[in-house]
């Protein structure tokens, strides 16, 4: 199983992608600078981590969706190969167009960084399907921007569609709907706010972070 | 050519901090203030002559990145 992880300038969760990953599933795990025009062959998943990539300038994501290496993940997301946007990677993924929707400055303005508590909404999903049957996982954020926003019937169809995989049990951020992580309609590209990345083994306060690597790479 | 591009959160998109900008302002005494939006400029010099054309870019340039159009609205000035 091999993954990469890709490091934009101000990426600050490469490491611990690349820690939980290994931890959690064994996989072999690549970092891959943002300038590079390729990706290593063969990935099963490829992380986009959390941090302030450039910055946060003009829109938290919006120069990382640009950098060159984001058009080979963009061809291999659409190609169905497993790709997770976690906190600033989920902005970087819908402003490149590959999630719909966008993130919000917080509700309270106020930067939040705790554990939460979440509902596994669709636990069919190839990210949740080692939850089997719990309906609640713990997860920590930490973000600033982390307020889902889409129209109302892009709502709709998310929520329709059962590409909403995780809900906050106690909105944090203002998130439309209490929506905390997301997937396209293929089900191969996940966007989350919440860091399965700080959640991959019981000294961290919760392990429930590993799950979703492990089912990621199971389905691979 | 100068353009200067304004970026706004769209009407229906909570402004949090056009928000708590506005409660400040009151917090002044300016009670009357209402719909405070807080948005950005973006300026900066165009080579092309022609407004038509440089129009025509420029929204193209607020479409692909100095605008997120599922929350932010733009208008584009040339001068």
């Amino acid at each position: 199983m091999k993954a990469a992880v890709i490091v934009f300038p101000g990426s600050n969760c490469d490491r611990d992608c690349k820690v939980a990953i290994e931890r959690s599933t064994g996989a072999s795990v690549d970092m891959v600078w943002h300038g590079e025009s390729a990706l290593p062959a063969g990935l099963d998943l490829i992380v986009l981590p959390g941090g302030f990539s450039y910055g946060d300038y003009l829109r938290c994501g919006a120069m990382a969706a640009l950098s060159p290496v984001m058009a080979e993940v963009k061809a291999a997301a659409l190609r169905g190969v497993a790709t997770v946007g976690i906190c600033n990677g989920f902005q970087v993924l819908c402003e490149a167009g590959l999630l719909p929707g966008a993130l919000l400055r917080n509700e309270r303005l106020k930067y939040v960084c705790k554990p939460v508590a979440l509902e596994v909404t669709n636990a069919q999903t190839r990210y949740t399907a080692g939850y089997g049957g719990r309906r609640e996982v713990t997860m920590t954020v930490g973000n600033g921007e982390g307020n889902f926003f889409a129209d109302d019937a892009t709502l709709d169809r998310l929520e329709g569609e059962g590409q909403v995989v995780f809900r906050y049990l106690d909105n944090p951020n203002g998130s439309a709907r209490d929506i905390a992580g997301i997937v396209n309609a293929q089900g191969n590209i996940l966007g989350m706010m919440p860091h399965p990345d700080r959640a991959f083994e019981a000294e961290l306060g919760s392990a429930d972070g590993a799950l979703l690597f492990q089912s990621a790479l199971a389905s691979a | 050519m100068r353009a200067k591009v304004h970026v706004f959160l769209k009407p229906g998109v909570l402004d949090v901090q056009g928000k708590a900008v506005e409660n400040a302002l009151h917090g002044l005494g300016w009670s009357g203030v209402e719909g405070v939006r807080v948005g950005r400029t973006i300026e900066f010099d165009l080579k092309s002559t022609d407004a038509a054309s440089a129009e025509t870019e420029v929204k193209a340039m607020c479409e692909k990145l100095l605008a997120n159009t599922v929350i932010e609205s733009y208008r584009v000035e040339l001068a």
